[in-house]
């Protein structure tokens, strides 16, 4: 029996993932998992567990086995909490998808944090810097013991403690327009996480370019704002118009507090997750607008 | 003839500081002729100078700083949020 699935393990090892040969391995592959799968309340799961030894044993990446367990019905323990909110379907989904996160600061971090956990299969994670200490207030892969190293590589390690299902693509790099066409390509959403309004602006220009949605979010002091632009939307346009826009905004002032990144990461992962499940209501030509030292929320939709 | 309008302001983060007088998340109602624009507000009536504002929002809806205000109307003044 386990001589036979090694045969599998070369057929599906070597990336034949067509043809007949390939729907006996996976039917091979699908009954092994039902045959792991336990009962918990009225579905069938497979604990994380037993997923790493599937992998292990027949030479198939941990994402190759969760997809191939979902499409058997059984689903991976670790995502019995989203189910009732995701479906299996957009279980699979999420675990098909990448997603680029643009800034590894305190938004980017804890988007990615929240992406790896739901099970995006696939994140493609760019910034240039490195931790510094006033980055430790908020940002969530930031530790007293990685100042000095790259965020993309602090964000690659926690990501892999996480979900090792997902996979990384790090790009060291600061986003630029020479570089953005290259690095967006293939990802089905595009997270906002930026700094600076200009490169805000040119990070929605190459996602119109290539027909990717963009999430965007922005903070300062307690307030942030949320929004989720499909490519030919107006988006930051009609926020801040087409003519020159200022370099910062009202952070310079009143600085990042701890909490307002987690406020406005939160929205944005939401609405990623929305996106790429197929649920819910993005926040489409509505700029959702949280002042929190107000305890205000609104939501403001552009003029025609 | 001279008609005034009332309108309701609320000012967002840093600009709250331009009615120091204004508890958090209180507006200001101001009485204004009839014809004026959002921009005349802010920098006449509210001293904000447009540079800083780029949009305002009337009644939930972003408009220009051109837009001509009507009685009643609600106006949200926010400005750039860029941090991350």
């Amino acid at each position: 029996m386990a001589r036979g699935y090694r045969q599998d393990e070369t057929i599906i090892g070597n990336g034949v993932f067509a043809g007949g040969e390939f729907h006996m391995s996976k039917d091979r592959l699908q009954e092994r998992i039902r045959m792991l799968a336990e009962v918990e309340g009225d579905i069938e799961v497979i604990s994380l567990e037993q997923v790493k030894v599937l992998s292990s044993e027949l030479g198939l990446s941990l994402k190759e086995v969760e997809l191939a367990a979902l499409e058997a019905c059984v689903l991976p323990r670790r995502y019995l909490r989203n189910l009732g909110t995701v479906g299996w379907d957009g279980q699979a989904r999420l675990l098909r998808s990448t997603v680029a996160v643009v800034g590894l600061g305190g938004l980017g971090g804890y988007v990615v944090e929240a992406l790896a956990r739901v099970g995006v299969g696939r994140l493609v994670l760019i910034d240039g810097d490195a931790f510094v200490d006033h980055n430790l207030n908020r940002q969530m892969f930031a530790t007293e013991s990685n100042l000095g190293s790259s965020k993309v590589q602090a964000a690659g390690a926690r990501v892999a403690g996480i979900n090792s299902a997902v996979e990384v693509v790090g790009h060291a790099v600061e986003a630029t327009p020479e570089n953005l066409p290259r690095l967006l390509e293939g990802s089905d959403v595009v997270v906002d996480a930026l700094d600076r309004l200009p490169t805000r602006i040119m990070l929605q220009e190459e996602a119109r370019r290539q027909g990717i949605p963009l999430v965007h979010g922005a903070i300062g002091g307690m307030v942030g704002q949320v929004m989720t632009i499909f490519p030919g939307d107006e988006g930051l346009y009609a926020l801040y118009g087409r003519g020159e826009v200022p370099e910062r905004g009202i952070e310079v002032e009143l600085g990042c507090p701890t909490a307002t990144p987690m406020m406005v990461a939160s929205w944005q992962a939401q609405e990623v997750i929305k996106i790429l499940a197929g649920i819910g209501e993005p926040l489409r030509h509505r700029l959702l607008l949280i002042d929190a030292e107000a305890g205000i929320m609104d939501v403001i939709r552009p003029g025609i | 003839m001279r008609t005034v309008i009332e309108i309701e302001i609320r000012l967002y983060a840093t600009l709250k500081r331009y009615r120091p007088e204004l508890k958090v998340g209180e507006p200001l109602f101001l009485n204004v002729d009839e014809g004026t624009t959002a921009k005349r507000v802010l920098e006449e009536v509210l001293g904000i100078p447009a540079k800083v504002v780029k949009t305002v929002f009337v009644n939930g809806i972003y408009r220009d700083l051109d837009h001509v205000l009507a009685d009643g109307d609600r106006v949200g003044i926010f400005p750039p949020v860029g941090g991350g």
